[in-house]
């Protein structure tokens, strides 16, 4: 319980995705000026992350691991290459699969999303939640917590981020570094913040 | 080479740079550059990916239907990217461990899709692998620069090799270990880009809440 807890935090706050591994990049800097729009694309990304890194890792386990295929009397099969593809092909079904769901079941929830859903499948949080899985070698649990963890991380730092350029827009910055030179810098000052967790082991 | 060809390629250089104007791929380019092999055996892995995807995405864009071009785009680049994922697993094996998940992570690169998406779709395979090339130059470039400054200010080495001796080793140089963390490549990007757009001032965003400018004569 104590490790599923530590890994929980860490994933949210020490490895956060958007701040300390760079991933998702493009949409975190693209959909970041309005705190409503982050918050949504935020509660996506949890969503998805949490369906497709345990998705992921049944596949990994059951399918593509070397020796996963003994059940099939292949013991000497690895088709761990074959990884990447299977990967996004699961995360692009999954994000299809979830907006038809949405589309029926929660109409206000999927209106809300509207067009970040589709986005989601090319975020690459997405993906490299799924390879640092593997890479990692979590089990189906640790799966299921590093994936909510790790969507949750991201959504803070892209809250946050939308919080402190709603403001910043009223500021008085200098020509070429307007709009995306002052981001990265707000960024990078908040990555700088971010690190002050890495002392934490719970 | 014609001048057409030319623009083509040269343009994403500085002009028209896939990271400090079109703000795609920058998840790689912040996190390979500790080093400055890593960053160089990114940047081949990237131009590759990106030269060949266009060429091939581009001779079959008359056979696919618009609704599922992007499964198909992202088929062609997901099998192109383990191709290079597993030659550098192969040749380069331990730089390619240091890069770890982002030589798979090629495959969400927004400059891949992005330019598949822009340029492949409408043109020949020969402008398109040239246009693959240069937006591939033009990411290498940023990823160069960066990965220099990084090696060479946080650990004073280039490519392995001593510049500046670090006091660890009984040199002058205090290392600047703040380089090689992740805030550090958001610095350097952001001031990279205040420097492009004050050379090009064309490529300056415009302010989305403009400060009242109050001229002397008003004050007072």
């Amino acid at each position: 319980m104590e490790a599923a807890l530590s890994l929980f935090v860490k994933s949210i706050f020490v490895e956060n995705l958007a701040l300390s591994f760079f991933l998702g990049m493009c949409t975190f800097l693209a959909v970041s000026k309005k705190i409503e729009t982050a918050i949504g694309l935020g509660a996506a990304v949890v969503v998805v992350q949490a369906i497709t890194v345990p998705a992921n890792n049944l596949i990994f386990q059951f399918l593509l691991d070397g020796g996963a295929l003994a059940w099939l009397g292949l013991p000497d099969v690895d088709l761990s290459f074959l990884g990447l593809i299977c990967y996004i092909g699961v995360i692009a079904a999954m994000v299809q699969i979830l907006e038809m769901v949405l589309d029926r079941f929660f109409p206000a929830l999927y209106n809300a999303l509207g067009v970040f859903l589709p986005l989601i499948t090319v975020n690459c949080a997405i993906l490299g939640g799924s390879l640092f899985m593997v890479e990692r070698d979590y089990g189906f649990g640790q799966s299921v917590i590093y994936g909510v963890g790790s969507g949750l991380g991201w959504a803070l730092a892209i809250t946050a981020l939308a919080g402190i350029r709603e403001k910043l827009k009223y500021s008085d910055v200098p020509a070429g570094l307007q709009g995306l030179g002052i981001t990265f810098i707000t960024v990078g000052l908040m990555s700088l913040g971010f690190m002050a967790f890495s002392g934490i082991q719970l | 080479m014609d001048a057409a060809s030319k623009k083509v390629v040269f343009d994403p250089l500085v002009d028209n740079n896939p990271i400090t104007l079109q703000v795609l791929g920058v998840c790689s380019a912040l996190a390979v550059t500790t080093t400055l092999a890593a960053s160089l055996l990114m940047c081949l892995a990237l131009t590759t990916v990106v030269a060949c995807s266009n060429a091939s995405i581009s001779m079959i864009r008359d056979h696919v239907p618009s609704s599922i071009r992007i499964i198909v785009q992202m088929v062609i680049i997901a099998s192109l990217v383990i191709v290079v994922d597993q030659l550098l697993k192969a040749f380069a094996y331990d730089v390619a461990k240091q890069l770890s998940v982002f030589v798979g992570l090629i495959i969400t690169n927004c400059i891949v899709l992005g330019r598949a998406e822009a340029f492949a779709m409408k043109n020949p395979p020969g402008p398109s692998f040239l246009d693959g090339l240069g937006n591939g130059l033009g990411y290498s470039l940023i990823l160069i620069v960066v990965g220099t400054l990084r090696e060479l200010f946080g650990a004073g080495t280039l490519l392995g090799y001593t510049i500046l001796p670090t006091t660890a080793d009984g040199g002058w140089y205090y290392a600047n270990g703040m380089m090689l963390l992740p805030p550090s490549a958001f610095f350097i990007i952001g001031l990279m880009i205040w420097g492009v757009r004050t050379w090009k001032p064309k490529q300056v965003e415009r302010a989305e809440y403009q400060i009242h400018q109050v001229h002397r004569t008003e004050a007072t």
